[in-house]
C-alpha cells in the first residue's frame, strides 16, 4: 500500500519536479546536480551545485518519477482501460516485498524530434524490469509500461529487457514478460529495431534453458509480436489485449478487408482460431493470478528437475468411475478430460490451448505432487483424430515438456489421422511428423495409457513403445490395429460374401488388447480405475531415467 | 420348519427355504427400483435376469444380475418399453416371472397379457385390475360404487378445448385437467381460467400422447390446498388384503413428489382407519393382488377423496417398508406365486419415523428443478450412517442421460421419533457427495429444516408458497456467514502455504514470503468482506462448516491487492438475455413456431423442448421480430444452446 501513498502524495510535487529535471538535463554528465528549490524560481535558469544532500534528493525525486511512470493522468487513462499498470501487475504477480527492481534510472537516449526534452525523459523508460519470487522461487520479469510513450520500444527499453534475460540464463530462472506496448520508438528509428533484435535472439538463446512465458496484457503489434512468439507460452487478456502483424488499417489499405482489432487479432481469435496464444483470461487480475498458478507447474530451468508439491491426494487412490468410462460401442465418443481429471492430483488439470485443436487435450497437472505434462486425444470433438492442428499442438507441448524434464503422460484413443484433401495440402505428412518426431525424440519418463483406439500409423505417434515409451498399458478396451473392423474387412476380405462374418472375425481378433500384448508393445493390460496407481509408482521409479540423443549441433525437426 | 431373517436397512427379508417360489425372475426395469428387486431376490435365493438398453450396458443394474439381456437403443420406446423384445428376453434366458418395477410397462396391461399367454408370471396385479385402476375415469367410477369418497367431476373424457371449457365452467373453476391414462404428474395442468383450460388442455393431450400414447383428457374439481397421503395395500389371491398405513407426499413440485414420510403428521388414528378401510374395500372390489397404492387428496379438515390407485410398487415403498418392517418385494413375489398372506391388519405396525427425499440430477434453482445430465465424477452415498437406506442404481462414474428419468436416489433415514429422521436426514444429506450434476440436494435440505416442514404444516402448495420467487439456496445466518468466511479465509491461506512447498533437491532456494499476517477480500453474495488471518491462529478443521451449509455459494477469496486492483477490471457486458432465448435444461426441440422474420410478442410460445418427458413451452421475453432461428424440431439441445435470437 506504501506505493499508492507515495503516488498519491508525489502528485502536487510533479509539476515541480519536471522544471527540475528540465535544469539539469542538459549539463553535463556527473558536473552538478540541480537544486530544485532554485530551480523552481528560475525556470530558464542554469542551476549548479556541489551539495550532496541534493544528489540524496535526485535520487529521491528520480525514484518518485519512475514510480508514477507515465504520470498520474495516463495511469488514470489506464485504469479507465481496465488495465493495470506495469507497477501494479508485477506487484500482484510476485511475492510481496519480492520485486527487486533493475535500471531504475536508465533513460533513453533519443535525442530527435524534440525527444531530448525534459519533459520527454522518464526515468525507467517505458519498462520495468527486475526479479521477484513467485511462491518463494525465483523469477526474471519485464512489465512494459503503457503510460510512458504508449510502452514503445526505445533502445534503452530493450537494453534493460536484455540485461534481465542475460542474467536469468545465467542464474537458471524462467524469464516473464508483460507486454503492453505500442510498438517500435519510431523517433528512434533503427535503435528501435535492433533493440528488438536484440531480444530476439536472446529469446531464441534462452529456448529451452529456462522457461519463458508472454503475457499480453494491451497491445503488441508490429515486430514486436515475434518475441511473444518465441517464448514458450503466450498468454492473453481478454478484450483488452491484441496481437498482429498489422492494425485494421493496414489491412483495410493492402487487402480492403474490414475487421476490427478484436477481430483480427484479440485473445479469442489466437486462442481459438490461430493457436498463436495458449490460453486468455478475464481480466489482469485473473491472469496474473493465474499466471502465479501456472508458474508452480514450472522447473526453473533445464537444469531442474520437474517440480514436486506437497500432495494431499493418496497416490494409490482407486477412480471406480473409469472402468466405465469408455463407452462399449467404438463409435461412442466419451470426454477424455473426465480420465485426466479422476487421475490426476485433486482433479486439477491446467490445460493449454483448450480452446484450439480440441481434437487433442494438452495441459499441465501433478502426479503424487510432481508435474506431469497430459496429451490426450479427445474422442469428443472430431473423434479424436490427429489432424494439422492437433499435431502440431501436440508436438509443441511434448517438445517444451522434454526441454523442462517434465515426464509426459499420453492417454490414447485415436482413430487415424485426418483423411482429405484440406489436409493433404496442408501438409498434414509434415505437420503429422512433427508430433512423431517430438515423441520420438524426448528423453524425460513417458508413459502411455491407451483407453481404446490405437489404429495405424496415429498408434506409432502417440508414444507408443516403439518410439521409446517407458511404460506403456492398455486399458481392456483397447484396440491396436491397423484400422477399424469395417475398413480392414473390406481390403482383407474383398469381394467375400459375408462380410459380417468376416468382421465379427477381425474384431475378435484385433479388436482387443492381446494382438499388442502378445508381442510386449504394451507392458500390461490394466483396469482403469487403477491407473491412478499405477502411473504413480511408474513415476516414482522412472524420476532417475538417464537417457540421451546421439550428438548433434541441432536436430532438424520437420518444420 | 426353519427361518431365516435379515434385517437390512430397516425392512426384513424373512426367507423360508421351504418356501418355493421362482427360479429366475426378469426385472423388466432399470436403475434404482431394478436393484431393490435384485437384491431381494438375492436374498430369497432367485436367480436374475437384467434387461438394460445399450447405453446402460455397464449400468449397476445390469452388473448385480445374474443374468443380462439388452432390448434395444437408448429410447424408452426402443428398448425398456419394448415388449418384443423383452418377451424374447424372456424366451431366451427361461425367465419364470417378471417384476416390472415402476414407470415403464408396470402398468401396461398388454404387456400383462401378454406374460399371462406364454404361461409367465406377471408380478403385481392381474390385467383386470391394471386395467380398471389404469384408466381414470373407470377406476373413479369403481372407487364411488365401492363407496370410496371421490373428488366432484366430469365421469367422461373431454372430446376437445371447448368443451373442456364448458365442462370446467359447470364444476368451477379450479380445475384440474389430466391424462386418463396418466401417473405421475406427466399430461397434468391446473387452470384457473378458460384461457388456461385452453392450453392446458393442449399440452396434456400432447405430454399424453407422447408419454403414454394415450391422449384422452379427464377434468375434475381441482382440491386447492390439499395433502397428498397415500395407504400402501397388499393383497394376496385368495381375497385377503391389508392396509400399510399411510405416505404422506405432499411436498410436490409440478406434481412430482419430493420428499415424503410415513407416518402422517397430519392423520390421527380414526381418519387413519378411515383411510385404509376405503383402501381395501376398493382393492377388494376390483380383486386386487400384489402391492398397490391407494392415493388420496385429503383437505384441510381431514376430508380425504380418492384421487387414484397405483397398481404397481411405488417409488416411495421405503418409507413403509422401515415402519412396518416388511420386504413388499418379497411380498409382490410371493403373492405372485399364490401364497397367502401370512400377516393380520392387527400385526401391522407403525414402528418410528421414516423419512425420504429424492435426490435428483436437477437444478433446483430453475422452477424448483429443471433435470440437468452429466456424469458423476464424484460420488459417495452416506450409507457410514446408522439408520440410512439408500436405493440407488447408479454409482461414480454413472451417466445421467437425458432418456431416462434424472433420479439419482432415494435417501431414506429412520428414527424413533419424527424428529430423530428429520436430524438423520441433516446429516445423511450434508455427507451425501455428489459431483459432475447438478444436484437437488440444496433444495432437500432447506425443506427438511423449514419450520413449517419441521412443525407438520405443509400442503401440495408447500413449494410454491415458501418460495413464492423460486428457490433461492439457502439464506445465511449470521453465525453461519461468519464460519463460512472464516473456512473460506482459512482454505485459502492453507492453499497458500502449501503452494510455497517445494519437495527434493532445489538448486536456487525458496524464500517464502514471510507472512505471519494476511489481508484477505472475501466476496460473498456481491458484498465484500475483509478478513485478517494470522498464522498462530489457523484453524483448518472448519471445512466442515462448509458442508453443513449445503447450497452453493460463490465465494472468492483474494489478498487485499489483488481486490483492490480488481475494481480497475473492466466489467463484463452479460449479453442481453431477453433477446436471446437459451435451452434451459437439456432434451429435444418438440416443435418451432417461429421462423426468421416473425413479430412475435412477449409471453408468445416460441418453441416447445422436450425433457425426461415433460414438454416446456419457451416465450418471447418481449416483442420483437425474430432475428434467426438455431433449432428445427427434432434436433438434440444441450442446456444453454442457443434456440432462437429476437432482434
Amino acid at each position: 500500500m506504501a506505493i499508492y501513498a507515495l503516488m498519491r502524495s508525489s502528485l502536487g510535487l510533479l509539476h515541480g519536479l519536471k522544471c527540475s529535471f528540465k535544469s539539469v538535463g542538459q549539463i553535463p554528465y556527473g558536473a552538478a546536480t540541480g537544486a530544485i528549490t532554485q530551480a523552481k524560481g528560475l525556470q530558464n535558469a542554469r542551476c549548479y551545485s556541489v551539495n550532496h544532500l541534493s544528489v540524496q534528493e535526485r535520487i529521491e525525486k528520480k525514484r518518485k518519477a519512475a514510480l508514477t511512470g507515465g504520470g498520474q493522468l495516463r495511469i488514470a487513462a489506464q485504469h479507465k482501460r481496465g488495465k493495470l499498470t506495469a507497477r501494479e501487475r508485477l506487484e500482484l504477480l510476485l511475492d510481496p516485498d519480492s520485486f527487486v527492481e533493475y535500471d531504475m534510472f536508465v533513460e533513453h537516449r533519443c535525442s530527435d524530434f524534440g525527444m531530448e526534452a525534459d519533459h520527454n525523459k522518464y526515468p525507467g523508460d517505458s519498462v520495468v524490469t527486475g526479479q521477484g519470487r513467485i511462491n518463494g522461487r525465483l523469477v526474471y520479469v519485464f512489465s512494459q509500461d503503457f503510460t510512458v510513450f504508449g510502452g514503445s520500444l526505445s533502445g534503452a527499453h530493450a537494453q534493460k529487457v536484455c540485461k534481465i534475460m542475460d542474467q536469468a540464463m545465467m542464474v537458471g530462472a524462467p524469464v516473464i514478460g508483460l507486454n503492453d506496448s505500442g510498438g517500435a520508438r519510431i523517433q528512434e528509428g533503427v535503435e528501435s529495431l535492433a533493440g528488438y533484435a536484440d531480444i530476439f535472439l536472446r529469446n531464441v538463446m534462452a529456448s529451452g534453458v529456462v522457461p519463458q512465458i508472454s503475457l499480453i496484457m494491451g497491445p503488441c503489434a508490429g515486430g514486436a509480436v515475434y518475441s511473444p512468439a518465441l517464448t514458450d507460452f503466450t498468454f492473453m487478456v481478454k478484450d483488452t489485449s491484441y496481437l498482429f502483424i498489422t492494425g485494421p488499417d493496414v489491412v483495410k489499405s493492402v487487402t480492403n478487408e474490414d475487421v476490427t482489432q478484436e477481430e483480427l487479432g484479440g485473445a479469442k481469435t489466437h486462442t481459438t482460431v490461430s493457436g498463436v496464444a495458449h490460453r486468455a483470461f478475464e481480466n489482469d487480475v485473473d491472469a496474473l493470478l493465474n499466471l502465479r498458478d501456472f508458474f508452480n507447474f514450472l522447473p526453473l530451468s533445464n537444469k531442474d528437475p520437474a517440480p514436486v508439491t506437497e500432495c494431499h491426494d493418496p497416490r494409490d487412490r482407486p477412480v471406480p468411475g473409469l472402468d466405465t468410462i469408455v463407452p462399449f460401442e467404438s463409435t461412442k465418443a466419451y470426454d477424455m478430460l473426465d480420465i485426466v481429471h479422476g487421475i490426476v492430483d485433486e482433479r486439477e488439470f491446467f490445460e493449454i490451448m483448450p480452446n484450439y485443436a480440441k481434437n487433442i487435450v494438452v495441459g499441465f497437472a501433478r502426479m503424487n505432487g510432481r508435474t506431469v505434462g497430459i496429451v490426450g486425444n479427445q474422442p469428443k470433438v472430431a473423434s479424436g483424430c490427429l489432424d494439422i492442428n492437433s499435431s502440431v499442438k501436440g508436438a509443441r507441448f511434448v517438445r517444451f515438456c522434454d526441454a523442462f524434464n517434465i515426464p509426459i503422460i499420453t492417454f490414447v484413443d485415436v482413430p487415424g489421422f485426418l483423411p482429405g484433401t484440406a489436409q493433404e495440402y496442408g501438409g498434414i505428412i509434415r505437420h503429422g511428423a512433427k508430433l512423431l518426431y517430438a515423441f520420438a525424440e524426448a528423453t524425460v519418463p513417458k508413459i502411455t495409457v491407451i483407453t481404446r483406439k490405437a489404429y495405424g500409423g496415429a498408434y506409432d505417434v502417440m508414444s507408443s513403445k516403439h518410439l521409446r515409451g517407458d511404460v506403456n498399458y492398455a486399458w481392456p478396451s483397447a484396440e491396436v490395429a491397423v484400422m477399424g473392423a469395417k475398413g480392414a474387412v473390406q481390403i482383407i476380405f474383398r469381394g467375400k460374401e459375408n462380410q459380417a462374418e468376416a468382421e465379427a472375425e477381425y474384431v475378435e481378433k484385433f479388436a482387443n488388447p492381446f494382438p499388442a500384448a502378445v508381442r510386449g508393445f504394451v507392458d500390461d493390460i490394466i483396469q482403469p480405475s487403477t491407473t491412478r496407481k499405477r502411473i504413480c509408482r511408474d513415476l516414482e521409479v522412472l524420476a532417475s531415467k538417464k537417457q540421451t540423443n546421439p550428438w548433434k549441433k541441432h536436430a532438424n525437426i520437420p518444420l | 420348519m426353519q427361518r431365516c431373517g435379515v434385517i437390512i436397512c430397516r425392512y426384513s427379508t424373512v426367507y423360508d427355504p421351504n418356501e418355493k417360489t421362482f427360479d429366475k425372475i426378469l426385472i423388466a426395469n432399470r436403475g434404482e427400483i431394478a436393484c431393490r428387486v435384485i437384491k431381494t431376490c438375492k436374498k430369497m435365493g432367485i436367480k436374475t435376469v437384467a434387461v438394460h438398453s445399450d447405453v446402460d450396458s455397464s449400468a449397476v443394474h445390469v452388473k448385480m444380475a445374474d443374468e443380462a439381456v439388452c432390448v434395444g437403443p437408448a429410447p424408452t420406446s426402443k428398448s425398456y418399453l419394448n415388449m418384443d423384445a423383452i418377451m424374447n428376453a424372456i424366451k431366451q434366458t427361461g425367465a419364470q416371472a417378471v417384476h416390472p418395477g415402476y414407470g415403464f410397462l408396470s402398468e401396461n396391461k398388454e404387456f400383462a397379457k401378454r406374460l399371462e399367454a406364454e404361461g409367465v408370471t406377471f408380478i403385481g396385479p392381474d390385467t383386470h385390475a391394471i386395467q380398471a385402476m389404469g384408466d381414470k375415469i373407470e377406476s373413479k367410477l369403481i372407487a364411488k360404487a365401492a363407496k370410496v369418497n371421490t373428488i366432484p367431476g366430469f365421469d367422461g373424457v373431454v372430446k376437445d378445448a371447448e368443451e373442456a371449457v364448458k365442462i370446467a365452467g359447470e364444476i368451477g373453476y379450479p380445475v384440474m385437467i389430466k391424462a386418463s391414462a396418466g401417473g405421475g404428474g406427466k399430461g397434468m395442468r391446473i387452470a384457473w381460467n378458460d384461457e388456461e383450460t385452453r392450453e392446458g388442455f393442449r399440452f396434456s393431450s400432447q405430454e399424453a400422447a407422447s408419454s403414454f400414447g394415450d391422449d384422452r383428457l379427464l377434468i375434475e374439481k381441482f382440491i386447492d390446498n390439499p395433502r397428498h397421503i397415500e395407504i400402501q395395500v397388499l393383497a394376496d389371491k385368495h381375497g385377503n388384503a391389508l392396509w400399510l398405513n399411510e405416505r404422506e407426499c405432499s411436498i410436490q413440485r409440478r406434481n412430482q413428489k419430493v420428499v415424503e414420510e410415513a407416518p402422517s403428521t397430519f392423520l390421527d388414528p380414526d381418519t387413519r382407519r378411515a383411510m385404509g378401510e376405503q383402501a381395501v374395500s376398493l382393492a377388494k372390489a376390483v380383486k386386487y393382488s400384489s402391492a398397490g397404492t391407494v392415493e388420496f387428496l385429503v383437505d384441510t379438515k381431514k376430508n380425504f377423496y380418492f384421487l387414484e390407485m397405483n397398481t404397481r410398487l411405488q417409488v416411495e415403498h421405503p418409507i413403509t417398508e422401515c415402519i412396518t418392517g416388511l420386504d413388499l418385494v418379497q411380498q409382490m413375489i410371493l403373492i405372485a406365486k399364490g401364497y397367502k398372506l401370512q400377516q393380520k391388519q392387527s400385526d401391522i405396525p407403525i414402528n418410528g419415523w421414516a423419512i425420504e427425499s429424492r435426490v435428483y440430477a436437477e437444478d433446483p434453482y430453475k422452477s424448483f428443478g429443471l433435470p440437468s445430465i452429466g456424469r458423476l465424477s464424484q460420488y459417495q452415498e452416506p450409507l457410514d450412517l446408522p439408520n440410512v437406506r439408500v436405493d440407488s442404481g447408479i454409482q461414480e462414474g454413472s451417466d445421467i442421460s437425458i432418456y431416462y428419468d434424472p433420479m439419482i436416489s432415494k435417501l431414506v433415514t429412520y428414527g424413533k421419533t419424527r424428529e430423530e429422521a428429520l436430524k438423520k436426514m441433516e446429516e445423511a444429506l450434508d455427507n451425501y457427495v455428489i459431483r459432475g450434476v447438478t444436484h437437488n440436494i440444496p433444495l432437500l435440505r432447506e425443506i427438511i429444516v423449514h419450520p413449517r416442514f419441521v412443525s407438520g404444516d405443509i400442503s401440495t402448495k408447500f413449494l410454491p408458497e415458501v418460495y413464492p420467487d423460486g428457490f433461492k439456496g439457502h439464506m445465511l445466518t449470521a453465525g453461519e456467514r461468519r464460519e463460512l468466511l472464516a473456512t473460506a479465509a482459512a482454505l485459502y491461506v492453507a492453499a497458500q502455504l502449501r503452494s510455497q512447498k517445494f519437495l527434493g533437491d532445489l538448486r536456487v532456494s525458496i524464500v517464502p514470503a514471510e507472512s505471519r499476517q494476511w489481508e484477505l477480500c472475501v466476496e460473498l453474495d456481491q458484498g465484500v468482506h475483509m478478513l485478517g488471518v494470522s498464522r498462530s491462529g489457523n484453524n483448518y478443521t472448519v471445512s466442515k462448516i462448509v458442508q453443513n451449509i449445503t447450497s452453493h455459494f460463490k465465494l472468492r477469496v483474494l489478498s487485499k491487492l489483488a481486490a483492490y486492483l480488481s475494481k480497475h477490471m473492466p466489467e463484463k457486458i452479460p449479453e442481453d438475455t431477453s433477446s436471446i432465448l437459451r435451452s434451459p435444461m437439456p432434451g429435444s426441440v418438440v416443435a418451432v413456431s417461429v421462423k426468421p422474420g416473425d413479430n412475435v410478442a412477449e409471453g408468445q410460445e416460441i418453441c416447445v423442448i422436450e425433457a425426461m418427458k415433460m414438454q416446456n413451452s419457451m416465450t418471447a421475453a418481449k416483442t420483437a421480430k425474430v432475428k434467426s432461428v438455431h433449432c428445427k424440431a427434432g434436433d438434440t439441445v444441450g442446456e444453454g444452446d442457443l434456440l432462437v435470437e429476437l432482434e
